[in-house]
């Protein structure tokens, strides 16, 4: 227990979001108390698994002090490609389902990749290019069409739980999406913790310079941010599918935001060099539980939008005071 | 300990038709503090990048380390080869953990997962070598600059340099902290490592120095040992040129006060600050870094509000809430950092003078009148003795003490009463020295007053009519410079006992 009560864990920006969690998560308990069940946990961890994939990709990206908005393209590309194949050639095996879209979003993710390293133009700018261009050609080849109807096998395993408990509201259960989550968290957090891409993706988004200088492969870098960004939309995409059981290429597009102000949220800097695993799990949460509360509390939909954009400038303004005051506590000379 | 570490033979480098680099031999030896001094543009910066492998030689070139013979480096090659650089920045990684930032060169060897033990222990040992204590855990940015040069320094010998380039490694530390880095440099010396030692001071290249080379348009013009040479000589050496600063004889101030602060007190930064200024006067303010005299400088520019105490200009009682009424009442202010707060740097001369006179050159339809624009700032580039090609250029191509009189220049055009120049000559070479300085005698005979802030002991004594002492934000001593020698002075400014004297 000793080590909960360290001191530097309360300076922590995730301490923060976890009471900020915690507090908020009670209020809306004592609106309405369906909130805090099982069922609508689970369910909370379920549906938003797919947001919190795509924000462990963009939280590399941000760390390196990169930014990346093309990744709903990617996602919906590899997502509609995955779903043409399996409905033309009836292909009835999940596993290899899941194998489609990965190279997809590794592919275009390294394009991306590529193109920034080459043109040295602002991620911002790039991504939205290949945003549009991968959208737009998606749309251009196959019409838009919607997709519903899956081999069994795909449907099935959307109801797969890892564990399930019964409650008086019926049985419930921990889904293989969320599971799916929290691996690619630890597969996250151990890149950046104990790898030394991780450790110099950290380096280059503190001082680009200092890293080209100090003999960092600098297009590795960009390799490997961009593709695996591209990688997790391919695994995001799949998720998204499942969990609709349908495929619509204009229903990811447009999320991007909520993504990256779920990052943020969680204590990342949009000037690289900072955030972490458990700040961008959290920060996802804490959205997720926003949106949810709002909807519990029944809510017209267009103040989500308002609420939202408030807690992000909140978010963002109290880091930076955060820092402001580190700083301020440096400059002061002592007089006797 | 006369073994060659470092021999470059053949060095040519040219950009475009410009001659950067003709014709150079130079010898490092192992375990040598090796000091390269020059002008700016005389080359230092190409040989540096030259020997780090950032640019590459003319063909022809010869490259021999440690018996190795390269015709050319890569940025990789010479990293391998141990040649390692202090940048002037230091090109730390300011999120990252002193640990970590001095044992970088781990994530570069073969791919194997961090060892973070590891990583401690190697910072540990590495700052044990040269009797160095930093905490391990704190990011670099919560520290401060003198110890981010220590963790850059310690990077470069957990790095195995067999060379470490230090790029003006003095420019922002104290006098103490200067004395604990060439403690450092010594120590780095007595492990067998060469040092190159790159300074635009002087005084400390005598200091430290084994051997000097020196470099004048391109072209190595002399390599000294430190006992054959004197301050004076390597200034000719550098600059061609026998320059002596001689004081500045403004005896004719008129008794005239224009300002004079009381009690003057903010928490934390200074207190208890009394003094006056006459018409047509320079006051030179001293004291090592944080004295608080940029502090009190930006209090009297409006930017930086007292707590306590009085403000009297031409014996008016004033209260400035920002430098809006700094500047109506007649004050400029020519900031050290030029290049972040005194100028649009992308922006051609001409824009950069007159931005301060916007509202006084427009014509009747209330829009800026280019010609008004044009004469005004043809003048204040004839009268500062600005060197440009043109109007138009951008103040970025110009030279640093060129940029200075721009910002200078800038200030005098708002017709102030009173300017504060807060270490006008930092980073700029020997010859654009004396012409800043000539500048200020144009300022002072147009009644100009003068606050010049300064942690150079000739400048101020070359140049003022009175010396204000200051440390741990008091005003400590006032002089006169005639009654004072160089040494002196230097023994008050950097004396650790620190006596309050009663004014």
């Amino acid at each position: 227990m000793k080590i909960f009560f360290k001191k530097e864990y309360f300076k922590r920006n995730e301490f923060y979001i976890f009471v900020v969690l915690i507090v908020l998560s009670l209020i809306l308990t004592l609106i309405n108390p369906t909130f805090l069940t099982f069922n609508n946990i689970f369910d909370l961890l379920r549906n938003n698994s797919f947001l919190g994939i795509l924000a462990l990709g963009e939280l590399i990206v941000l760390i390196s002090g990169g930014i990346d908005v093309s990744f709903t393209a990617i996602t919906t590309v590899s997502q509609y490609i995955m779903g043409l194949i399996i409905t033309s050639y009836y292909l009835d095996n999940i596993f290899l389902t899941f194998l489609i879209p990965i190279p997809i979003g590794i592919i275009l993710g390294l394009i991306n990749a590529v193109i920034i390293y080459l043109t040295k133009v602002h991620p911002v700018i790039i991504t939205i290019a290949t945003l549009n261009i991968y959208y737009g050609l998606l749309i251009f080849f196959t019409g838009g069409k919607w997709m519903y109807s899956f081999p069994p096998s795909f449907t099935n395993f959307a109801y797969i739980k890892v564990f399930q408990i019964s409650t008086p509201e019926g049985i419930t259960g921990l889904s293989i999406f969320t599971l799916f989550w929290f691996l690619l968290a630890i597969l996250t957090w151990v890149i950046l913790r104990y790898s030394p891409i991780g450790r110099k993706i950290y380096a280059y988004g503190g001082n680009a310079e200092a890293a080209r200088r100090a003999g960092f492969n600098i297009l590795n870098i960009h390799l490997f941010i961009y593709g695996y960004m591209g990688l997790l939309s391919g695994i995001a995409g799949f998720v998204h599918a499942q969990l609709g059981q349908i495929i619509q290429p204009n229903a990811i597009v447009g999320q991007e935001l909520d993504v990256i102000a779920a990052v943020i949220l969680g204590g990342a800097s949009i000037s690289g060099g900072s955030g972490s695993v458990l700040g961008t799990i959290l920060g996802v949460l804490l959205f997720a539980v926003i949106k949810n509360g709002l909807i519990l509390m029944k809510l017209p939909s267009y103040w989500h939008q308002v609420v939202v954009g408030l807690i992000i400038a909140i978010a963002a303004s109290f880091t930076a005071y955060q820092s402001k005051m580190k700083n301020k506590r440096m400059v002061k000379i002592d007089v006797e | 300990m006369s073994e060659i570490l470092l021999e470059a033979r053949n060095i040519n480098k040219y950009y475009g038709g410009v001659i950067a680099l003709s014709n150079l031999n130079f010898v490092i030896k192992k375990g040598e503090v090796h000091c390269l001094v020059g002008e700016n543009g005389s080359g230092k910066s190409t040989l540096v990048k030259i020997i780090t492998g950032v640019v590459q030689p003319e063909p022809g070139a010869e490259i021999i380390i440690d018996g190795v013979k390269f015709t050319h480096l890569t940025p990789l090659e010479a990293l391998k080869n141990g040649i390692q650089v202090v940048h002037q920045d230091f090109s730390l990684f300011p999120n990252l953990s002193v640990a970590e930032n001095i044992s970088i060169a781990q994530y570069i060897k073969k791919f194997k997962p961090v060892n973070w033990k590891e990583i401690n222990s190697i910072a540990k040992e590495t700052m044990n070598k040269l009797g160095i204590n930093l905490p391990l855990n704190v990011p670099v940015n919560m520290l401060s600059i003198a110890d981010q040069q220590l963790v850059a320094i310690c990077r470069s010998l957990a790095s195995e340099a067999k060379l470490i380039i230090m790029d003006e490694p003095t420019s922002s530390l104290t006098r103490e902290e200067v004395e604990h880095l060439f403690k450092i440099i010594k120590d780095l010396k007595n492990q067998g490592i060469s040092i190159l030692f790159i300074s635009h001071k002087l005084d400390e290249v005598l200091e430290i120095g084994e051997v000097i080379t020196v470099l004048r348009d391109g072209k190595k013009i002399a390599t000294v040992n430190r006992d054959e040479v004197d301050k004076q000589k390597l200034t000719f050496l550098m600059t061609g040129k026998e320059i002596v600063f001689s004081k500045n004889q403004y005896k004719s101030f008129e008794n005239n006060v224009v300002l004079e602060v009381k009690g003057l007190y903010k928490k934390g930064q200074f207190s208890d600050i009394n003094f006056k200024l006459n018409k047509g006067e320079v006051l030179g303010i001293i004291g090592p870094l944080g004295s608080g005299k940029t502090e009190l400088a930006l209090s009297l520019f409006g930017m930086n509000p007292p707590d306590k105490g009085e403000i009297y200009l031409q014996g008016k009682r004033v209260k400035f809430n920002s430098n809006i009424d700094a500047i109506k009442n007649g004050i400029g202010y020519v900031p050290e950092d030029r290049l972040n707060q005194g100028l649009v740097l992308n922006h051609s001369v001409e824009n950069n003078i007159v931005i301060t006179i916007l509202s006084k050159i427009l014509n009747r339809f209330r829009l800026i009148d280019s010609l008004k624009k044009r004469n005004i700032s043809e003048d204040a580039v004839k009268k500062f003795n600005i060197k440009c090609h043109s109007l138009d250029a951008p103040v970025k191509s110009l030279s640093g003490g060129n940029q200075q009189k721009v910002v200078i220049a800038k200030w005098f055009l708002t017709l102030p009463k009173i300017l504060i120049l807060d270490g006008p000559t930092v980073g700029v070479d020997v010859l654009a020295k004396n012409s800043i300085y000539e500048t200020i005698k144009e300022l002072v005979s147009h009644g100009v007053s003068i606050i010049l802030i300064s942690d150079e002991i000739y400048e101020v004594l070359n140049n003022c009519n009175r010396i204000l002492i200051m440390k741990k934000g008091k005003i400590v001593d006032m002089l006169y410079p005639e009654e004072i020698t160089e040494e002196e002075l230097y023994q008050k400014v950097w004396s650790k006992e620190d006596k309050l004297k009663v004014l």
